[in-house]
């Protein structure tokens, strides 16, 4: 049938994941996708976490995915502000509309 | 049994299948109980033509409401235009998921084991619930949006706010139940409640925690969009808010959502609150689950009688309540608790 | 069955991530994250870590995405163009989508040939495990990582005193 899932699986789909995310923060160019993008990152960072802690038979990945999506929550808040704050500015969401260094 | 299907995979399936069908009859006797109660409230007779006592005029809304038209408007965004009643519908539903209705049965004696009478008894059990609740807001926002028109997203996105912003609130209140039952699953804390003090007073944790009642309720009708915090449902101001658009299938479908979600949060407060299935002479007869169904209509009577008794708030003055007083006094009612958990909890076995 | 589920959820996951990354119309993508989101806290359950799948869908799907809906309605964000010209082709044009595109593949070919050295290694059952439920996860938390959790809190604190300031308009 269908092959057991193994250590090894989960850490490929972790890294599609990333690579992905990657991909999507390199080609997108519409600031709220490539924060999409970072997020998709970090999900792949902590499903690596839980599948190790799995792995390894401990719960110190678990806490630290809790801390991953803590700050994770932190940043998204302080880069949307950001975003707002841009958009407010330039009327774009493009990264390309802020290449000068002046505001 | 060919395939492993077991007496107790069959009746846990029974179960599975009772429970879903009762929560749709539940919304139909929903509706007609908000009319009667309204209608006596008021001091009028509600709906008395349509069958005995008009019994079955939830039928005839919801066979009105299958034959409308289907519209959609021509800016609205389709594939989110759709999905949004069903996310609301399928959330009120999957919460019900963890939510014991009665205790551990054999079915009087037909069953080798015990089943459990619940669709999954999960050791989370709240932690489900709370995240489910969540993602019911997403049917709301989206459909604000989607609909592409003032009203709707006026409407959605203030019901989404007042849904987020009452949430907390929501969580910190069963916080402390939990850390008085020591357990994140429903059965579990109900189990705690079994017995009597003084051999009077059930155990209830409403005793124990009359001011997390108070702020669980109150909570949970926001999140419900119930009066006295329906304002971004509110007939004088906004249309019809987020469902302003929608027609015949998908307005059901929010319909069925919103009695759905009030039944949850019953049927949650009813668990964590009021004993869930103990009481007097039913439970030992292996009838618990007919005293949970009386406690879920009583609050649901309370609800209806609140709707139809209180004015409604102002939206401005519903943030601030649950952002300045509600908030405030469950962080407290948490830290009192669990004060008091440490403190005595040696003494009575916590 | 775990091997079907795994299989099941990996394909939700990987494919509602292409498509956020591929949507042009932001809306789209912020409601396939979810969907990716939900998906992940399958995997998680599958990997028996039940609190950790909770608080998934509580923060992740829960809240941060909310955040991100309502700034994209509030702003009314605008489907992005699609790239013309200079910007079009993926590896024709010189420029930043070009080199994009390269790096973005360099990182696969890397992360392949890394996980290639891995032999597959089986997880152990969950009988296994020490009882990952919320009480152990809770003790350690409090105990060897209290100081991490405090400093957790205080950048919450930090971030949302922040946010307010960041987005406040201006006094005109």
């Amino acid at each position: 049938m269908l092959p057991e899932p193994t250590f090894n699986s989960y850490l490929m789909l972790s890294a599609v994941l990333f690579s992905i995310g990657t991909a999507g923060v390199f080609l997108r160019r519409n600031l709220i996708t490539i924060l999409l993008s970072v997020e998709v990152m970090l999900n792949a960072v902590n499903l690596t976490f839980v599948a190790a802690d799995r792995y390894y038979g401990s719960v110190d990945g678990q806490i630290v995915v809790f801390f991953v999506m803590t700050v994770a929550a932190a940043e998204a808040a302080v880069g949307l502000a950001i975003i707002i704050s841009l958009f407010r500015h330039r009327e774009s969401l493009s990264p390309d509309a802020f290449t000068s260094l002046k505001w | 049994m060919p395939f492993g299907i077991t007496p107790e995979l069959i009746a846990q399936i029974t179960v599975i299948v009772v429970i879903f069908h009762a929560l749709l009859i539940s919304a139909a006797v929903l509706v007609y109980m908000e009319r009667k109660v309204a209608a006596f409230a008021q001091q009028r007779y509600g709906p008395y033509l349509v069958g005995p006592r008009g019994l079955l005029q939830p039928i005839a809304d919801i066979v009105k409401l299958l034959f409308k038209e289907e519209l959609r408007p021509r800016a609205a965004d389709t594939a989110l235009f759709y999905v949004a009643p069903i996310l609301c519908a399928t959330a009120a539903f999957a919460a019900f998921a963890v939510i014991p209705v009665g205790a551990d049965t054999t079915l009087f004696g037909l069953l080798d084991r015990p089943i459990h009478l619940a669709v999954a008894d999960v050791n989370v059990g709240l932690l489900v619930i709370f995240a489910i609740t969540s993602m019911g807001v997403y049917g709301i926002v989206l459909a604000g949006w989607s609909s592409n028109s003032k009203y709707s997203l006026l409407g959605g996105l203030r019901s989404s706010a007042q849904m987020i912003s009452y949430e907390l609130s929501y969580g910190l209140s069963f916080a402390a139940v939990i850390m008085l039952a020591g357990s994140l699953s429903l059965r579990e804390i109900v189990g705690h409640q079994e017995g009597y003090w003084f051999g009077v007073i059930p155990q209830w944790y409403i005793f124990l925690q009359p001011v997390g009642f108070l702020i669980f309720l109150i909570a949970g009708v926001a999140e419900t969009n119930r009066a006295p915090f329906d304002f971004p449902e509110a007939e004088q101001e906004l249309v019809a808010g987020y469902h302003t658009e929608y027609s015949s299938m998908s307005f059901a479908l929010f319909f069925l959502a919103e009695y759905v979600n009030m039944v949850t949060v019953s049927a949650v407060a009813t668990d964590l609150f009021l004993g869930g299935w103990h009481g007097p002479i039913l439970n030992s007869l292996g009838l618990g689950w007919v005293w949970f169904v009386i406690k879920l209509f009583a609050i649901l009577f309370f609800y209806i009688w609140m709707r139809w008794t209180l004015p409604r708030y102002r939206y401005d003055q519903l943030m601030e309540f649950g952002w300045k007083w509600l908030l405030p006094i469950a962080v407290i009612n948490l830290l009192v608790t669990a004060g008091v958990v440490v403190y005595f909890g040696p003494r009575f076995g916590w | 069955m775990d091997a079907l589920y795994f299989w099941i959820l990996a394909t939700i996951t990987v494919v509602a991530s292409v498509l956020v990354v591929g949507q042009r119309n932001p809306m789209h993508s912020v409601v396939l994250l979810i969907v990716s989101f939900c998906a992940l806290s399958g995997l998680y359950v599958l990997l028996g870590a039940q609190f950790v799948a909770a608080i998934q869908i509580i923060i992740y799907a829960g809240a941060i995405m909310v955040l991100f809906l309502f700034v994209v309605m509030l702003l009314n964000v605008p489907t992005e163009d699609p790239p013309t010209g200079y910007h079009a082709r993926l590896f024709g044009g010189a420029g930043p989508r070009r080199v994009g595109a390269v790096l973005s593949l360099l990182f696969v070919v890397q992360l392949a040939w890394a996980l290639r050295q891995i032999q597959g290694a089986p997880l152990p059952s969950r009988a296994v495990q020490p009882s990952s439920d919320v009480e152990t996860i809770g003790l350690k938390l409090f105990t060897d990582y209290a100081f991490a959790f405090e400093a957790t809190s205080v950048l919450i604190l930090v971030a949302m005193v922040g946010a307010i300031v960041l987005a406040k308009k201006e006094k005109a």
